[in-house]
This record gives structure tokens, C-alpha cells and sequence, in this order.
């Protein structure tokens, strides 16, 4: 499923703050968005990931091919990482959580519960989630947040075995993660702030 | 969906979710009123069906802040609205979730409070299946309230003053049904009328309530 992107044109707030984008992401690559704070990494994988409409532009193969990882994880605090996990397996199909659970090294925590766990477990059983969309497009945004190194090294390796079997991903992270993917640096897109109108310039 | 629904309700019977908060409240209320209004027995009788129905009512929007509040702040409700389930199914099963927790044990709590407040023979069947027909109507509405506020800081308040209006006819009608129940009179065109407003409600606000949020979340 490649995702295609043409002459994108996205607003944060009413207020333009990226114009002109396109690019395509090929199934079994990786494409790492780059860019200063407040340049719209976040509005543009939210525009992509369908939760607001783009100002101008094309974006297709988006349609339900998309597992969104946001700042936040959507945890439930009272319910224990297994029964958190299991919650999005059964929404998105998957049958088995193990995969995820493994690929994380949540088994040790599967009973706790969410609300008990450091910042960097929470992060860890929001990613595992990607593992039981099934969806081939993930979009994340600033995924090692508060992660170890071992973390990011388990996180680097899934989305490797993510890209292996033919998905990809859209990744908006400023740190190296060892993954070969083009780099995309948004700065350029900038959308240039418009020309303030004179409606009231007669009557001053 | 069922995994939704089933997420809900475990979430209601833990610890902070807030099952037993509008039972606990109707009750407060009820007892309340014979010590406001004075304890004469035909008095309390006559208004019984009345501050039953309004004291659910109050039970109800009291847990309807939290309904969507909790699930965008940490984040859940963009990941539910980037979910293969539609928004629409997913505001309809938050309601019925309300309902469960909330409504139907209003339902059953009404007739042992009703005896607090003298409430005549007759009316107990009639005030259970007012209250059976008119609370899911409430937990839609609220639900939709919920979604147009969700996002805002101290929505709660606002939450009340936009929903209260919305409630009117069922309260009118739901109200109606149960003091004629208690006088003994007919009651068949308020509860034709109570069940058609439930059935609108629960027929049209969904789409509502997930256009709303599709336009809160952006």
C-alpha cells in the first residue's frame, strides 16, 4: 500500500503551516520527518492520520491503512497492561497480544496495572500497540519519548521487522534511530504567512 | 464494539470510575426531600412521581462529564476515531455503557425509594417502566452533550446548561407517565410519547454526536 501525498496544504488552528508537500511512502520504507518545534510534524501526521481535513491537496492510500501513534497512549490507568492491550487487539481484529507483549518485553508487567507503571513502560505498551493493528502505515509521532536505550533499540528493531513485511512508516523524531530510511525535512515547506488584508484601512 | 462496551463497564466498577456515584446521589436526594417539603404523607405522595423523575435526572447528568472527557485526555478517543469502528457506533455504545451503569440502576433503585416518599400503590409499575422507556433517551442526549464539549476545560458546567434544555420532554412526559400511574389514570398517550422521543433520540443523535466530535477532535 504506497501512500501518496500531493501538493499537501495543512492548517493548525485556522493558520496555514505547511503548503506545497508531496511525497510518497513505497510499502517496505521508512521516511523520517524532520523539522523545527511548531513547523507541523504533529498537524501533518494528525491531517494524514484522517482526524483533521487537509487545507488543500491529495492524500491517498490513507483509507484505514494508518495506526496512528500520537504524544499520548490512550492507556487506561485502572486496567492492567494485558487488558489494555487486549482492548485494541479486539477493535483492530488481531488475534493474539504474545507478539506485542514480546516484542516490547511487557510479559514481566502483563498484570499490572498501566496506571503503576514509569513513563517509559507506559511508552513501551503504547507502542506495542502498532504490533496488533495489523494496519501497513504507522505514524508516529515522537515515539522514543522518555524511552531507555534498550527501549529504543527494541522499538528500532519493530519497526524493522515492521518494514520486512512489507509495511512502512512515517516517523516525526529527531534522534537517530538506525533505520534507512529517507530523510524528510519539512522546513522547507513552510507555508508563507499571507499578506495582511486592508478591510480596514479606508476607514482608519 | 463489544470489546468497547466491555472496556466501559470494567472501567465503571474500578476503583475512581464512578459506578454508584449517581445511585448514591438519588438517594441523598429523595431523603432530602421529605425534609424540605415537611413530612405530611399526602403532600409527599402527591409530588413523589415528580421528584423521583427529577432526581434521576440530576443522578444522570451527573457522570456525563467524564463520558468522553477521560478518553480525549489520555489520548484514547484519537486513537478510537483512527479505529476501524466508526464514530458513530463508538458514541452509541459510550451511551449504552452510561445506561448500565448509570441508568439501570436508577431504574431499579426508583421503587424502594419511591416508599420513602409515600409513593401510592399503583404508581410503582408505572414509575419503573417511565423510568425503563425515558433514562436510555437521557443517556443519548447527555452523550451528545458530551461531545460538544469535550476538549474544553471545565466543559462540565456547560455540559449541564446545554443538556438540561434537551431533557425537557422526556422529563415532561416520563413525569407524566408516572403521576398518572399513581392517580390511576390513562397512560397510554405520554408513554407512547415518552417511548417516541427515546426512539428519536436514539435513532438520530449518534450521527450527531459523531460529527460534532469528528469537528472537536481536529
Amino acid at each position: 500500500m504506497t501512500l501518496s501525498v500531493t501538493d499537501l496544504a495543512i492548517t493548525r488552528g485556522g493558520v496555514p503551516v505547511l503548503e506545497g508537500l508531496s511525497f510518497a511512502l513505497e510499502p517496505g520504507r521508512a521516511l523520517i520527518l524532520r523539522g523545527p518545534n511548531g513547523i507541523g510534524k504533529t498537524t501533518l501526521l494528525r491531517t494524514l492520520a484522517g482526524l483533521q481535513p487537509p487545507l488543500a491537496g491529495r492524500v491517498d492510500g490513507a483509507e484505514d491503512t494508518i495506526a496512528y501513534a500520537s504524544h499520548s497512549d490512550g492507556l487506561k490507568p485502572t486496567l492492567t497492561v494485558a487488558e489494555n492491550l487486549q482492548f485494541w487487539a479486539s477493535v483492530f481484529g488481531a488475534k493474539s497480544i504474545q507478539t506485542a507483549l514480546d516484542a516490547f518485553a511487557l510479559n514481566d508487567l502483563a498484570d499490572r496495572h498501566a496506571g503503576n507503571l514509569s513513563a517509559g513502560q507506559k511508552r513501551r505498551l503504547g507502542l506495542s500497540r502498532l504490533l496488533v493493528t495489523g494496519r501497513p502505515i504507522w505514524m508516529l509521532d515522537e515515539p522514543t519519548v522518555s524511552l531507555d536505550r534498550n527501549a529504543v533499540a527494541m522499538f528500532a528493531d519493530a519497526v524493522r521487522g515492521h518494514l520486512g513485511q512489507g509495511g512502512s512508516a512515517l516517523i516525526a523524531t529527531h534522534i537517530d534511530l538506525g533505520l534507512d530510511g529517507e530523510v524528510l525535512d519539512v522546513g522547507p515547506y513552510k507555508a508563507k504567512p499571507k499578506p495582511i488584508d486592508d478591510f480596514d484601512g479606508g476607514f482608519l | 464494539m463489544i470489546a468497547l462496551l466491555l472496556r466501559d463497564l470494567k472501567l465503571a466498577f474500578r476503583a475512581g470510575g464512578g459506578f454508584g456515584l449517581g445511585l448514591a446521589f438519588f438517594l441523598i436526594v429523595t431523603v432530602l426531600v421529605p425534609f424540605s417539603v415537611g413530612p405530611q404523607s399526602s403532600l409527599l405522595a402527591t409530588i413523589a412521581p415528580g421528584v423521583l423523575w427529577l432526581g434521576a435526572l440530576l443522578a444522570c447528568l451527573l457522570s456525563l462529564d467524564r463520558l468522553l472527557a477521560l478518553d480525549w485526555e489520555d489520548g484514547s478517543l484519537d486513537l478510537l476515531a483512527t479505529a476501524p469502528l466508526p464514530l458513530e457506533s463508538v458514541v452509541t455504545i459510550k451511551a449504552l455503557a452510561h445506561w448500565i451503569t448509570t441508568g439501570l440502576p436508577l431504574v431499579l433503585a426508583a421503587p424502594v425509594l419511591g416508599v420513602l416518599l409515600n409513593l401510592p400503590g399503583p404508581g410503582y409499575f408505572w414509575l419503573v417502566v417511565s423510568l425503563a422507556l425515558g433514562t436510555p433517551a437521557l443517556s443519548v442526549i447527555g452523550t451528545f452533550g458530551a461531545a460538544l464539549t469535550v476538549g474544553l476545560k471545565r466543559g462540565g458546567l456547560l455540559l449541564s446548561l446545554l443538556v438540561l434544555p434537551l431533557y425537557v420532554p422526556t422529563l415532561i412526559f416520563g413525569a407524566e407517565v408516572a403521576r398518572r400511574g399513581a392517580t390511576g389514570m390513562e397512560t397510554a398517550t405520554p408513554l407512547l410519547m415518552l417511548a417516541g422521543i427515546t426512539a428519536a433520540t436514539i435513532a438520530l443523535l449518534p450521527f450527531a454526536s459523531a460529527a460534532v466530535l469528528r469537528v472537536n477532535l481536529r
